[in-house]
């Protein structure tokens, strides 16, 4: 057993044990550090295919940017320490049952399908060749889902702060007379 | 313990998604939900990564799904935690059970 095996063991285990944590500790903030390991798991899993551009993308985007953001939406929608209420036990017992029963079906069928490996050489994943097909506008080329999701992320970015903006008070005061005069109406 | 192979990474990808299943399953919370909902969109890259490693390494298809699926996990998490805030602000809680005005 080579080392390059061990390492991959142990990363496997960080990810699914801090994925199994985080899903069912009752400390929220816990919550969320056990699913920065377990995302750091999944970028170490990327390094060890030698993907490393993805892992780049998976730290930069996941441990830095989602993982900190749901840190601050624990501090401004929490109280701190405070335990999330115990769920129901038949609720647990059948979320673990169904949990299990998926696994157990889609690695049955995964061990009795065998998958057929291209016979092509291989190119590398490098970010010179990433770069040259994703702006590609061949056949090949990631050109349009690209423009596509850009337009997704300003979309997203203009309706965070529509939705997260504070209504003002003089907006607040015609709604409620709004729906006194409905009542009124409706009376 | 063999060397890792496809069905290695199948498994973890598999595992840590119906982790994150029983994790929405059970969670009665929007932030812990949405924590759950990362651990799914993550297990599928693994997804696409690993079949992109071991079936076809003449192509980088499944390089370019997994930088997609990030950028909208992105934009998903954000718009979720812009409407878990309002909806906090408007409720004093980001429980699922409390957020009913919408049932039936």
């Amino acid at each position: 057993m080579s080392g390059a095996t061990i390492i991959f063991y142990l990363l496997a285990a960080l990810t699914l044990v801090s994925g199994l944590l985080a899903v069912t500790t009752r400390m929220i903030f816990r919550a969320a550090i056990y699913l920065l390991f377990s995302l750091i798991g999944i970028a170490g899993i990327y390094f060890w295919l030698q993907y490393e551009f993805i892992a780049a993308v998976q730290i930069v985007v996941y441990v830095g940017g989602i993982v900190v953001l749901i840190i601050f939406s624990i501090f401004l929608t929490q109280q701190a320490g405070d335990e999330l209420p115990r769920q129901k036990m038949g609720r647990q017992l059948f979320s673990a049952l169904a949990a299990f029963c998926g696994l157990a079906l889609v690695m049955l069928q995964l061990y009795q399908h065998s998958f057929v490996k291209t016979n092509s050489p291989a190119i590398e994943p490098s970010v010179a060749n990433i770069g040259n097909q994703m702006l590609g506008v061949d056949d090949n080329g990631y050109a349009l889902p690209f423009e596509v999701v850009s337009i997704l992320l300003l979309a997203a970015m203009i309706g965070c702060i529509v939705i997260a903006l504070k209504s003002k008070p003089d907006k607040i005061m015609n709604k409620e007379q709004g729906i006194s005069n409905n009542e009124v109406g409706g009376v | 313990m063999t060397e890792p192979g496809l069905y290695h990474f199948l498994f973890i990808s598999a595992a840590l998604f119906f982790i994150g299943v029983y994790g929405f399953f059970t969670r009665r919370n929007l932030v812990t939900m949405l924590m759950s909902v990362e651990l799914i969109l993550n297990s599928v890259n693994l997804n696409f990564i690993a079949f992109n490693k071991y079936l076809w390494p003449d192509r980088l298809d499944g390089v370019f799904f997994t930088i997609f699926i990030i950028a909208i996990a992105a934009a998903e998490a954000a718009v979720a935690i812009a409407i878990i805030i309002n909806l906090y602000r408007s409720h004093q809680s980001i429980d699922v059970e409390n957020a009913e005005e919408l049932k039936f």
